[in-house]
């Protein structure tokens, strides 16, 4: 008998505050994972809305083609009109 | 079953209650990680889908701007010469001549002349197109002819040397105003005269 109550000691004063200590630290590890991918989650989603212009580079694209284009013209009439040094 | 029996079954009993607490709890952590893990997935890949043209546009970008460099610096230093060309681009833009040239990186070493502190830009253009002169040539490293602000003086040597030197040989200007030494008549109403000069008809008149 005094073994029972032993092994109750031992339970409620030792392995009840051990379990609970390491789940709590466990819970709080998790919860403290939360907020961060929520911010991660948020600063992803502001990136690719900051993004949304990229698909414009396209057009910038045609219009330094179209810009170099145009002042390769330029730079071979001023050669023509221009004396060289 | 005895006390102490009794007293064990309520232990495990709270030791399993606590287990399921927080275990249940950690899940629920764990599935809201999961949620915003997913969110977070989402939005990378669409960070990933916009960015990937990128790389070969800007490069591609790249490619026709130093082409249109080239060009131009290749124009440039054909027309006015490589010391000459540092120099109205230092002109143009303050400091961008001890960039040097990417295509002649031995204009550099020569400095770049003070075109834009000693010449007005207009002046440049002129002198350039007109006179085909070395303009930077007199004057690269001695003090500036003319203050580039205020001062024009230099400038009018690139005038005819007639009105610059002589002026007492040209023709005066019409002197205008109440003590001009030949008045204009005066008109009853703006722009009639009461009378035609000798010799010159009018419309009315004939």
């Amino acid at each position: 008998m005094i073994g029972w109550w032993i092994g109750d000691i031992v339970l409620l004063a030792v392995v009840v505050p051990v379990v609970v200590y390491l789940l709590r630290n466990v819970l709080d590890a998790v919860n403290g994972i939360v907020p961060s991918v929520e911010r991660i989650a948020k600063a992803a989603d502001a990136a690719s809305r900051d993004l949304d212009a990229a698909p414009l580079l396209l057009r910038t694209r045609e219009q330094v083609t179209e810009t170099v284009s145009v002042v390769a013209g330029y730079g071979g009439s001023l050669d023509q009109i221009v004396d060289d040094a | 079953m005895p006390a102490a029996g009794v007293v064990m079954i309520v232990a495990v009993l709270v030791i399993v209650g606590v287990l399921v607490y927080y275990l249940v709890s950690t899940i629920a952590g764990l599935r809201r990680i999961t949620a915003g893990l997913e969110e977070a997935i989402a939005g990378v890949g669409g960070i990933i889908a916009k960015t990937t043209p990128v790389n070969e546009v800007v490069t591609d970008i790249n490619a026709q701007l130093d082409a249109g460099v080239d060009l131009l610096e290749g124009l440039l230093v054909k027309k006015a010469g490589a010391a000459d060309a540092l120099g109205l681009i230092d002109g143009c833009y303050p400091g961008a001549g001890a960039a040097g040239l990417r295509r002649f990186p031995d204009a550099k070493a020569s400095g770049a002349p003070r075109i834009g502190e000693v010449y007005t830009k207009g002046t440049l253009t002129l002198a350039r197109l007109g006179r085909e002169a070395p303009i930077a040539a007199a004057s690269p490293d001695g003090p500036a002819l003319r203050d580039n602000v205020f001062g024009s003086s230099a400038a009018r040597a690139l005038y005819p040397e007639q009105r610059q030197q002589r002026p007492g040989r040209m023709p005066r200007s019409p002197v205008i105003g109440t003590d001009a030494p030949a008045q204009y008549e005066p008109a009853d109403e703006p722009g009639v005269r009461r009378r035609m000069p000798a010799g010159t008809t009018t419309a009315e008149g004939g």
